[in-house]
């Protein structure tokens, strides 16, 4: 499996990465090596395997429904670049 | 030619915990901005999510209740996409394999028949905030309490062939999951929501048509104006030789037209993968057998019950029933009055309809079920009549105390005396000869005029039952 420049351009858009078309090629290159690299797994007989969703064989700890958070607002809004009124600013995205 | 539609709708529940799904954060609606967003919901770097027990045995309710397989091992999963309400960059979801599997909910069509639609999942999710759009000059404003609430998406297969069945079975569910008690179904505050799968095609087509999916139908009525606009648009535009295309369409209630939301339909590649901060989520058949006894009566079990034990009609069971609030009521009702056909029509007629007439729910009705058996129990044993009890109703409605206060404070008490009928029933008589001579000349349906003339005569006090068998005597004696 290997992926070209114009798939470089859609992943990177969907990941809002801004790459060039002039290191499109070469992502696409190193990209392909690493999906050839691990299509070796594909060798593997996998009949009647369970797909594997977690590498640890456990199962999920469930939390009691008991409120333990408190406000901090004032701590986490410290950290933003830009507040107004008890909100977070962003540009603004309405279409 | 004869088109038909094909509908299938993604209902969002809120569940009703204290908590956010994966963190300890409240989820109490109405806080100040981000006061309940806390480090998990804001997707600060090496937190943990961990699940909300409660949020599980919710799920695990609707799957039971939807005769769906409850799936012991579930996975949840990223669905990643950038919006600036959802900090993390991706809403842990579920995509493969979902806590309930395949079920099925039978709703009633507008001719008295039922149609079972098939449930195809639900699944666990998180919540987005929400984005503020006004008062913040060129930026938006975000507020992420909402984030990491616990909701559960329902979706239907597309087994649904009109907006009024879309309807129906949305009612149904929004019904259902408040019986459970997972979900308030408050659809003002956003804790019911619904999409829309739309499509068409020629009857008698098996293949289905291009669909589009409708977003922000945040009402019943909007769910049907919507659903039928689309409808109509997409037969239109097939007829004139257009074609459907797959995307997404906004709902705008001022104009009732749906509107592409362009843009949106690259963005349809959510790179779903595993979530490697959570573990498999096993639900084990002890679980599933705690959660069972938990279970309230069901709807439709209530109804069933209703008709047999009641001897209600079933069309009275299915309106007594529509909520279980309603259904708690009237039970209050029968109990203290005994006489359930009376109750429910009491309940189905004055108190629905004062109740519509202030836009009130059934819970924060003024006349408690206690007041209410109360005022049935001056009717079962004749001391007011119907008619009188109406007005008796208004007066308890307006706060003016309980129905025997009402009825002496105001001498309501009826009639019974036979003598005192009598003689009110010669004085109508006397005084109106000339409908008596056309009466007995076999103008017979003036027995309602002296009916009429008698009760007024009594200030509608007069036992109605007595005043007719008299008046009969005397008019055909």
């Amino acid at each position: 499996m290997s992926i070209d420049a114009a798939e470089v351009g859609q992943i990177a858009h969907l990941a809002r990465l801004d790459i060039g078309p002039e290191d499109a090629e070469s992502h696409a290159h190193n990209l392909s090596g690493i999906l050839a690299f691990v299509e070796q797994l594909s060798a593997v007989d996998t009949e009647g395997v369970q797909p594997l969703a977690h590498p640890l064989e456990m199962t999920q700890r469930l939390r009691p429904d008991e409120v333990n958070e408190t406000n901090q607002r004032e701590a986490f809004q410290s950290l933003a670049p830009a507040t107004r009124d008890g909100h977070y600013l962003v540009p603004r995205v309405i279409e | 030619m004869e088109w038909e539609a094909v509908i299938g709708l993604e209902l969002h529940a809120q569940l009703a915990t204290n908590t956010k799904i994966f963190s300890g954060a409240s989820t109490a609606y109405g806080a100040e901005a981000n006061t309940q967003a806390c480090a998990v919901d804001l997707g600060m770097p090496g937190v943990l999510p961990v699940l909300n027990e409660k949020a599980v045995r919710y799920a695990v309710r609707l799957g039971l209740a939807l005769d769906a397989q409850v799936a012991g091992r579930s996975v949840f999963a990223r669905k990643n996409y950038f919006y600036p309400d959802l900090p993390k960059g991706y809403q842990i979801s579920q995509y493969e394999i979902p806590v309930v599997g395949p079920g099925h909910l039978d709703i009633d069509l507008d001719d008295g028949s039922r149609k079972r639609i098939g449930v195809t999942r639900a699944h666990l999710e998180e919540d987005a905030g929400k984005s503020l759009h006004d008062g913040f000059g060129t930026m938006s404003g975000i507020d992420l309490n909402r984030a990491g609430t616990p909701l559960l998406e329902i979706v239907s297969e597309p087994d649904l062939r009109s907006a009024r069945e879309a309807v129906a079975y949305m009612k149904k569910m929004h019904s259902l999951v408040r019986y459970l008690g997972i979900c308030d179904g408050n659809m003002q505050e956003g804790s019911f929501r619904c999409d829309a799968n739309v499509s068409v095609r020629p009857v008698g087509q098996s293949e289905f048509g291009t669909r589009s999916e409708l977003k922000n139908l945040n009402s019943f009525r909007f769910v049907e104006r919507a659903i039928n606009f689309e409808i109509e648009r997409q037969i239109e535009l097939i007829e004139e030789g257009g074609a459907v295309i797959q995307e997404t369409r906004l709902f705008d209630p001022d104009r009732g037209e749906t509107r592409s939301m362009r843009g949106k339909e690259a963005a349809n590649d959510y790179r779903y993968f595993p979530d490697p901060d959570l573990l498999p989520l096993e639900i084990t058949p002890a679980l599933i057998d705690q959660v069972r006894e938990e279970l309230p009566e069901l709807p439709d079990a209530r109804r069933s019950r209703f008709v047999t034990d009641y001897g209600l009609p079933d069309y009275d069971a299915g309106v007594v029933t529509a909520s279980r609030e309603m259904a708690d009521y009237f039970e209050a009702v029968v109990s203290g009055c005994g006489d359930a056909k009376l109750a429910a029509n009491w309940v189905m007629g004055e108190l629905a309809g004062a109740l519509n007439r202030a836009g009130l729910d059934i819970a924060d009705s003024p006349v408690s079920a206690e007041t209410l058996a109360g005022l049935l129990r001056r009717i079962s044993d004749e001391t007011i009549s119907g008619k009188i009890a109406k007005e008796v109703f208004e007066a308890i409605w307006a706060g003016e105390g309980d129905a025997d206060a009402i009825i002496e404070a105001r001498g309501l008490k009826q009639v019974t005396d036979s003598s005192a009928i009598e003689a009110m029933v010669d004085e109508v008589i006397a005084a109106n000869p000339e409908q008596l001579e056309q009466y007995r000349a076999g103008k017979t349906k003036l027995m309602g005029f002296f009916v009429g003339q008698v009760m007024k005569a009594s200030a509608g006090k007069a036992n109605p039952q007595q005043v007719n068998q008299i008046l009969k005597q005397r008019l055909d004696g």
